[in-house]
C-alpha cells in the first residue's frame, strides 16, 4: 500500500467521523496554540522589563538605602530616613575613579501635580543637572534643570511627557505654572514649568514623573534634608565608563561609602544594571516555565485525547479490520493505518493550532490588558516545539491502538457484525 | 490446485478441547464449483477459515498449487491470501460509508496494483452492478451488497472464491438470484468457487458436494457429481 493510499484512508476515516475528530482536534489545536501563544506572552513580559531596565541608562550601577527610605506622616512631622546623602555622591565623584564616568543622585516621593482645572498623580523627582544625561532622558521641549537653576534654588519643574499632556492639554506648557502638593497636600508650592520631556513610551516611569532642582530648596522642603543641612537622597545612580569591570567599581563603592558611614555593615546596597536584569529575568524566565508548563499540560491532555479516540476506533472497528485482513491487508498495513489516521489528526490540529496560537500572539501584542501594557515576542522554538510534541504524541497515541488492531483476529472480526 | 492432507485443528474451551477439524483430506481443482455442508460445528467453516488463509492448521499439510502454505508466517499469509483468494462472507461484510467503486477498489489497494479504477469497475459489470457504481451500502439492497462483495472478491482474479453462506441474510429469491450469478461466474469465466453453506437447496448449484460432520469428511460426490465413499478425492 502506497504512502498516499495510507493517508486517503486515514482523511476518509477522519472526515467520515466528522464531529470525533474535530473534538480530538480541538484538543490539540487548544494545547499547540496555548502553548505558543503562553510562551509569547512570557517572553514578551521578558523582553518588557529587560527594555525597561535598559531604558534606565547605560553602564549604570544604583546605589540605595538598604533600610528602605520612607517619609513617615507621624504626629504632622515628616521624617525621612535614608542614610545615603548628596555628599556621599559628591565623594564619588570628587573620587577619581577613571572606572566612573558620571554620578548624580536623586530623592524621590509621591506629588500632585496641578494645573488649573487639571490635575494628576505623579512621581516627584528631586534632582541634579546632571540626571537627564545619566538616564539618558531626551528633552522635547524647553530645557533641563541648569546648575544656574541650582544655585538660585529656584522653583522650576521639568515634566515627563504623559504629565504635561494631562496637564496642558491645549496650551504650550512651557513658561506655566504648576502646583505640586507634597505629603499629602500638607506642602504645596508654585512652580515653573521649564521643560517637557520626550516620551520614552512602554512601562518607563520617567514619562509620569516630575522633576525638580533639588539644591538650593533647604528653607522650603526642610525634611529633605538632615540636620547638618546635607541632602537626603533615596538613590545614587553611578555610570561607569564604558567596559569599566563594574563588579571591581561596585566593591570600590561600597568600601568608600562604609568609610563615609563609619560602618562594618553596609546600609545600603550597590546594584549594577546588569543585577537588576539578571533578577527580572529570572522572575521573567520563572513566569515562562510556569506558563509553558500548564500550556504543556493542555497539550498533553489533548495527546491523551487523540490516544483515546485511536483506542475506540480500534474497538468500533473491529470488523473493518477484520475486512481490511480477509482482504489482503497485512498487519502492518492495519498499523499503518492507525498510525496514519492519528499523525494525520495530529499534524491537522498541530497545524491550526500553530496558525490560531500565532494570531493569538499578534492580537494580544500591544494590547492594554488592565493596566498593563502586553508584549508577546513568538518564539520559532515553541512553534517547533509544539508541533513536533502534537506529533509525537499523535505518532505514540496512534501505535498502541495500532498493534491492538493487528491483534484482532480476523476471523472473530468478521463474525462480530 | 488445493491439497489438505490431515489437517488438524483444535479450538480450546476452558478445560474441553473441541476438534473442528479431525483430520481432513481434500483436493480441489481449478474451475470447480464445490459446496461444502454440514451442521453448525461440523467444522466447515474452520476449514474454510484455512483453505483461505485466515487460519492455521495445527497439523497436517496444505498445498497451494503446489507450495506448502501450512507454515506461512502472518505477513506471508496476508500477501498471499489478498491475491489468491477472494472473500464472500454472509453479512456481505462492506464498510460503511464507501461506495461500491471503492469496495471494489479495496482489495487492489492492498495488491499495489495499477488501473484499480478500470479493474474495480469491470468487476461490477460483471456481477451486473454497472449503474450502482456510486452507491454506498446504505443505498444498496441486500443482494446488490452481495454483488458488490462478490465483485469484491472477483476484482484480484483469485484462484478461489471462499462464499460463506452467501445467502444466509437474503430472502430465497434474492438469494437465488445471487447463486445463479456464482454459478454463472464458474460456468461462463472459469471461476473455482468454494460454497460453504448448510442448505440444501444453494449446495444444489454446486458441481460437487463435500459433507462434514464433527471434523471429519463423511461424503464427497467428487467432480462428477455423484456420491462417493467418505474421504474419497476426485481422481486429477
Amino acid at each position: 500500500m502506497s504512502l498516499f493510499d495510507a493517508i486517503r484512508i486515514a482523511v476518509r476515516a477522519i472526515v467520515a467521523n466528522r464531529l470525533r475528530s474535530l473534538l480530538t482536534l480541538l484538543g490539540l489545536v487548544i494545547g499547540v496554540s496555548s502553548v505558543i501563544a503562553l510562551i509569547a506572552v512570557g517572553q514578551g513580559t521578558q523582553k518588557g522589563v529587560s527594555d525597561q531596565i535598559r531604558g534606565l541608562g547605560t553602564d549604570l550601577i544604583f546605589i540605595e538605602p538598604s533600610a528602605a527610605a520612607t517619609t513617615q506622616q507621624g504626629g504632622g512631622a515628616a521624617v525621612l530616613t535614608t542614610t545615603l546623602t548628596h555628599a556621599d555622591a559628591q565623594a564619588i565623584a570628587a573620587n577619581g575613579n577613571p572606572a566612573i564616568s558620571a554620578v548624580t543622585s536623586h530623592i524621590t516621593g509621591e506629588t500632585q501635580a496641578i494645573a488649573g482645572a487639571n490635575n494628576v498623580g505623579a512621581q516627584s523627582v528631586f534632582t541634579f543637572s546632571n540626571y537627564a544625561e545619566v538616564r539618558d532622558l531626551e528633552v522635547a521641549t524647553g530645557s533641563f534643570i541648569a546648575p544656574l537653576h541650582e544655585e538660585a534654588g529656584s522653583l522650576v519643574a521639568v515634566l515627563g511627557s504623559r504629565v504635561a499632556e494631562t496637564l496642558y492639554p491645549s496650551v504650550d506648557p512651557i513658561g506655566q505654572e504648576v502646583r505640586l502638593s507634597f505629603l499629602a497636600g500638607r506642602i504645596v508650592f508654585a512652580f515653573t514649568v521649564i521643560g517637557v520631556l520626550e516620551p520614552v513610551g512602554g512601562a518607563a516611569e520617567a514619562d509620569d514623573q516630575v522633576f525638580i532642582p533639588l539644591l538650593g530648596l533647604a528653607n522650603r522642603f526642610r525634611f529633605l534634608y538632615t540636620p547638618t543641612g546635607e541632602a537626603r537622597v533615596t538613590q545614587i545612580d553611578i555610570q561607569a565608563t564604558p567596559g569599566a569591570d563594574t563588579e571591581e567599581l561596585k566593591q570600590q563603592l561600597t568600601d568608600l561609602l562604609l568609610i563615609r558611614h563609619n560602618r562594618t555593615e553596609p546600609d545600603f546596597t550597590v546594584e549594577s544594571q546588569d543585577d537588576l536584569l539578571d533578577a527580572a529575568s529570572e522572575v521573567a524566565n520563572t513566569l515562562s516555565i510556569l506558563l509553558g508548563s500548564i500550556a504543556g499540560i493542555s497539550l498533553l491532555v489533548g495527546g491523551i485525547g487523540v490516544m483515546n479516540i485511536m483506542l475506540v476506533s480500534v474497538t468500533e472497528r473491529t470488523r473493518e479490520i477484520g475486512i481490511r485482513r480477509a482482504v489482503g491487508a497485512t498487519a502492518r498495513d492495519i498499523v499503518n493505518q492507525f498510525v496514519t489516521e492519528a499523525l494525520a489528526l495530529s499534524v491537522i490540529g498541530g497545524l491550526i493550532g500553530i496558525v490560531l496560537g500565532v494570531v493569538a500572539s499578534l492580537l494580544v501584542d500591544g494590547r492594554t490588558v488592565g493596566d498593563q501594557e502586553m508584549t508577546t515576542v513568538i518564539q520559532a522554538w515553541s512553534i517547533a516545539a509544539a508541533f513536533g510534541v502534537a506529533a509525537g504524541i499523535g505518532l505514540l497515541s496512534g501505535l498502541y491502538p495500532a498493534w491492538r488492531a493487528t491483534i484482532v483476529d480476523p476471523i472473530a472480526a468478521l463474525r462480530n457484525e | 490446485m488445493i491439497r489438505l492432507q490431515g489437517v488438524r485443528k483444535t479450538f480450546r474451551a476452558g478445560e474441553s478441547a473441541i476438534h473442528a477439524l479431525d483430520g481432513v483430506d481434500l483436493e480441489i481443482e481449478r474451475g470447480e464449483f464445490v459446496a461444502i455442508m454440514g451442521q453448525s460445528g461440523s467444522g466447515k467453516s474452520t476449514m474454510m477459515n484455512i483453505i483461505g488463509l485466515l487460519d492455521r492448521p495445527d497439523e497436517g499439510a496444505y498445498l497451494l498449487s503446489g507450495r506448502d502454505v501450512a507454515a506461512l508466517d502472518e505477513h506471508a499469509r496476508a500477501r498471499l491470501r489478498g491475491s489468491a483468494f477472494g472473500f464472500v462472507f454472509q453479512s456481505y461484510s462492506l464498510l460503511p460509508r464507501m461506495n461500491a467503486l471503492e469496495q471494489v477498489e479495496l482489495p487492489l489497494i492492498y495488491q499495489g496494483v495499477r488501473n484499480r479504477r478500470r479493474r474495480a469497475a469491470e468487476a461490477l459489470v460483471r456481477v451486473g452492478l454497472a449503474d450502482r457504481i456510486g452507491h454506498t451500502p446504505t443505498q444498496l439492497s441486500g443482494g446488490e451488497q452481495q454483488r458488490v462483495a462478490i465483485a469484491r472478491s472477483l476484482v484480484v482474479d483469485p484462484l478461489v472464491v471462499l462464499a460463506d453462506e452467501p445467502t444466509g441474510a437474503l430472502d430465497t429469491a434474492t438469494g437465488h438470484e445471487v447463486m445463479t450469478l456464482l454459478s454463472d461466474l464458474v460456468d461462463q469465466q472459469g471461476m473455482t468457487l468454494i460454497l460453504v453453506t448448510h442448505e440444501p437447496e444453494v449446495a444444489a448449484f454446486a458441481h460437487r458436494s463435500v459433507r462434514m460432520r464433527d471434523g471429519q469428511i463423511i461424503e464427497d460426490t467428487g467432480r462428477s457429481g455423484a456420491a462417493n465413499a467418505e474421504g474419497s478425492a476426485p481422481i486429477r
